[in-house]
């Protein structure tokens, strides 16, 4: 039966990435904060308001709220309990503990007295997502100044009982110390029957990174114990009383539209409720078997016009850009006089690099539970931005936000990739009609088809140099794949550099280290190429165009560490390539070995040396470093979204290889542990160097150049592969 | 839809369902066993793994019918109480995961290699594990993992 008189609703397709923000900041006020969560002892973080206009996307405050905007709060129990709420979420990046950490080592409590609520958003402050390696430079940060701030409440409490100066007291293990007399409160007793409720101001000392115990240590996944037993849900394995089972029909291509629907044979399945509005189709029923038969029976018609496909992509692409008028100002720099720099250099080179648009592939793939009870929607679903989820839904369902309730279980990853709620909006679409909570998880096909991809691109660079080796002109054209990373660090007077966006043939978004990888490949590839030219060391001719220290000192400390200098085996080649990057410096080094009579190249070793400043978690920050590595061979070798006519071709793993155990080459990071220097995030800056060192290594070795990623095809004519 | 009977993790469940149906929805679906995962429903990245008589199989493809009289083990059985099965603890010490949302199917697939061979080669382990899929790209801890685990057993511990 379908229900007949509904309001019609559009679902938008393409909504994903940094949508308009949302009216209201808070559910709850400061009093609603005592009844979830019992009497204590709660603290705030107030933002300045240049980071609330950065961070929050400049929202005002409801009436009733926190004074100021709010970025974490703190709760310590009458058990002595300690959550702390962040609106950033865990996707396997480790967060949940290295913010554990931090307050641990800030409020001088046992780890295990600590524990976060994350991503929920009736309880945590508003937050635009957890993207842009934002979570360790900000976040973490953060909780450590709440923490901090805590400590000193409860040192004052301690004192105003004791009668005694606070400097005589000292935090430790939980407890408040009297230093004179030994004697010691426990935070639990100390909150015992209080409701105090502080909001700080955004500037408590720290404890600086040299003096930290907890923090700077390799402490374990806090909650390790339930993924290894399989305890932990996930958002795809959520469940309710009741619950049904969602399924979408989907179209036969992109951008198609519903011609006509007859779902009569898939009604007559016993419990099953078919939805159509507007161009979604879609059925529930009691168990995920009979959903998937019903699918099989809706019989619908689409229509769709004839779409560019990946073979001609590029062509596409360097035709089809966006009128200037649309851009944003800041997509060009332009520095010096580059045509007069060009014009008088006997030393030039042009070349074009392409990049293809490639899948996030997240093991567990979009999924979202959605439960109504009466006008209130409750979805538990997986994304790096439970509040921009919560706006969709908002929006697809004409309800205030504030009556929409989204909670983000730690999920299967995302990579960029889980930014937009589309699947939290067809399993809500589907619950409305069925009267039942109703599940919908994305199978691997839909997951290849209907997320969005990072950005295919092609990009033209131009160069002098002059005979010493420094470069005089630098001139580099982004077509579609994105402006991060564009700008130069090396030190160059002449520059044009632009970024020309285009209308994508395919829905396009956010990947770990966005455009970057794309950018940090044709600039690192093309600096090889000039230093090849000149007969120079690939690393000396970019340490001489290249004054920035911090920088200097990954290419320089990664070099001693691979031994950059040493002997290299015959048939064997080095690469290098690196760069800048959400705050973080990374130099990458690859090793490749060329057998000939096989005609199989083998990636030996890769080093990568990175800086992301006070290191917080040593073990997890190794975890990423080497991960991003390794997910990086796959968009460097062979993954690669083939598509035609609105179609993707290769939606399964059997077509989309990605990487696997035995592409793994021997890995090692270096980690310049700069406790001189903010701590920042390390998600992402790590996978932008392995590509064009990769390229940069088998031209050492072979003298053949790639200039497109993936690399892996570009071998074929040479009758070379990679193993 | 017919009766059936299933012995997972030394346990007996009684349920109606049609034969063709995927252990892997019997399993989340109608036991609440979520721990085995959807990854892609074609055998190709080894999130559902489980253990039939002792063997890695992918649950996704094994239809009900394929079951009977066989004893499953599932990520939940493994642990002997609140005592961690040495791949489990060595997963735990290696840190050898992120999201672990493939840590399921990987540590069913290491008892598997481990049940058949007690002192497997870095050459063995690629070969047994080369079809389970780790997206965040721990593949080097989840090797060391794996021969942590290999001395606890040859040790005869616990």
């Amino acid at each position: 039966m379908t229900p007949k008189n509904e309001v019609p609703l559009t679902i938008e397709p393409e909504r994903y990435e940094f949508t308009a923000p949302a009216t209201y900041v808070f559910q709850s006020g400061r009093r609603d904060f005592f009844k979830i969560l019992g009497a204590g002892l709660f603290i705030a973080a107030a933002l300045s308001k240049a980071e609330a206009a950065q961070e929050s996307g400049g929202r005002r405050n409801p009436e009733d709220s926190l004074p100021q905007e709010i970025s974490a709060w703190l709760h310590i129990g009458e058990n002595g309990t300690i959550t702390a709420f962040t609106g950033k979420v865990e996707v396997g990046q480790n967060i949940r503990t290295s913010l554990t950490q931090a307050i641990a080592e800030e409020l001088k409590a046992p780890v295990e007295s600590i524990s976060l609520v994350m991503g929920d958003t009736h309880l945590v402050p508003f937050d635009m997502g957890t993207f842009g390696s934002r979570t360790t430079p900000v976040m973490n940060l953060r909780l450590r100044r709440v923490s901090a701030a805590a400590r000193d409440v409860l040192l004052a409490m301690a004192a105003k009982q004791w009668n005694v100066p606070p400097s005589q007291l000292k935090a430790e293990s939980g407890k408040i110390l009297d230093t004179k007399t030994n004697r010691s409160l426990s935070y639990a007793q100390l909150v015992k029957g209080q409701q105090i409720a502080q909001v700080i101001p955004d500037e408590d000392p720290l404890i600086p990174p040299r003096e930290w115990t907890v923090a700077g240590q390799s402490l374990p996944k806090v909650d390790g114990r339930d993924f290894v037993t399989g305890k932990h849900r996930y958002p795809s394995d959520q469940k309710l009383p009741d619950m049904f089972y969602g399924k979408v029909v989907r179209p036969s291509a992109f951008n198609a539209t519903l011609v006509s629907v007859d779902t009569k044979e898939a009604e007559k399945l016993p419990g099953v409720i078919v939805v159509r509005d507007a161009n979604f189709v879609g059925v529930a029923a009691p168990d995920s078997a009979t959903a998937n038969k019903a699918v099989s029976l809706v019989r619908a018609e689409w229509h769709a016009d004839p779409q560019t496909s990946s073979r001609e992509l590029f062509d596409y692409l360097k035709q089809n850009v966006s009128p200037r008028e649309e851009r944003n100002d800041n997509s060009r720099i332009e520095t010096g006089n580059l045509n007069a720099a060009l014009a008088s250099s006997t030393h030039t080179r042009q070349q074009t690099y392409t990049i293809n648009y490639i899948a996030h592939a997240p093991l567990e793939p979009r999924a979202a539970l959605a439960h109504w009870s009466d006008d209130q929607l409750t979805v538990w679903t997986g994304t790096q931005r439970p509040f921009g989820v919560r706006s969709e839904l908002a929006e697809a369902f004409h309800v205030p936000e504030e009556k929409i309730h989204v909670l983000m279980p730690d999920m299967g990853s995302g990579y960029g990739g889980k930014h937009s709620g589309e699947c939290a909006v067809e399993a809500a679409r589907l619950a409305r009609a069925a009267k039942h909570p109703v599940k919908l998880v994305w199978t691997r096909e839909e997951e290849f088809t209907w997320a969005y991809f990072r950005p295919a691109g092609l990009i033209e660079v131009r160069s002098a140099v002059a005979d010493d080796g420094k470069i005089t002109a630098w001139e580099f054209h982004n077509y579609n794949s994105g402006s991060a990373g564009i700008r130069t660090y090396y030190d160059i007077p002449n520059q044009r550099i632009e970024f020309h966006p285009v209308d994508s043939p395919l829905r396009q978004g956010s990947y770990r280290a966005l455009a970057s990888s794309a950018n940090h490949f044709a600039r690192e590839v093309h600096m090889d190429e000039i230093a090849h030219s000149l007969k120079m060391d690939p690393l000396e001719f970019r340490l001489k165009n290249l004054k920035e220290e911090r920088l200097r000192a990954v290419f320089e400390e990664g070099a001693k560490k691979f031994a950059w200098s040493g002997t290299k085996a015959a048939d064997h080649g080095f690469g290098v390539g690196g760069g800048y990057e959400k705050l973080g410096y990374v130099a990458t080094f690859v090793e490749v070995a060329v057998n000939h009579s096989s005609g199989e190249i083998k990636l030996v070793r890769i080093l990568t040396a990175f800086d992301c400043g006070a290191v917080v978690n040593p073990d997890g920050l190794r975890n990423q470093l080497i991960g991003a590595n390794i997910m990086g061979i796959g968009g460097a070798l062979f993954e690669s979204i083939e598509f035609e006519n609105g179609r993707i071709l290769n939606n399964v793993f059997s077509k989309y290889r990605v990487p696997r155990f035995r592409d793994v080459p021997s890995i090692d990071a270096l980690l310049l542990d700069r406790k001189d220097q903010p701590s920042v995030g390390a998600g992402e800056a790590p996978i932008i160097g392995l590509a064009p060192a990769i390229s940069n290594a088998v031209f050492d070795a072979t003298g053949i150049r790639l200039r497109s990623m993936p690399m892996g095809p570009l071998l074929a004519p040479h009758g070379l592969r990679f193993s | 839809m017919s009766e059936t009977s299933l012995h997972i993790n030394g346990r007996e469940y009684q349920l109606t369902a049609d034969r063709q149906t995927s252990l892997l929805a019997v399993l989340r679906e109608f036991l609440d066993l979520t721990g085995s995962k959807y990854g892609c429903g074609e055998g190709q990245c080894g999130a559902c793994t489980v253990l039939i008589d002792g063997k890695a199989r992918r649950s996704c493809l094994l239809p009900l019918s394929a079951t009977e009289g066989k004893q499953i083990t599932t990520i939940e059985g493994l642990a002997k109480g609140e005592q961690l099965h040495p791949v489990q603890q060595a997963f735990l010490d290696e840190g050898a995961m992120q999201c672990a949302y493939c840590t399921s199917g990987m540590i069913i697939s290491a008892v598997s290699l481990l049940n058949a061979n007690r002192n497997p080669s870095d050459e063995e382990i690629l070969t047994a594990m080369q079809g389970n899929i780790c997206r965040c790209g721990t593949y080097p801890r989840i090797l060391a993992a794996i021969h942590k685990a290999a001395g606890v057993l040859q040790r005869g511990q616990p």
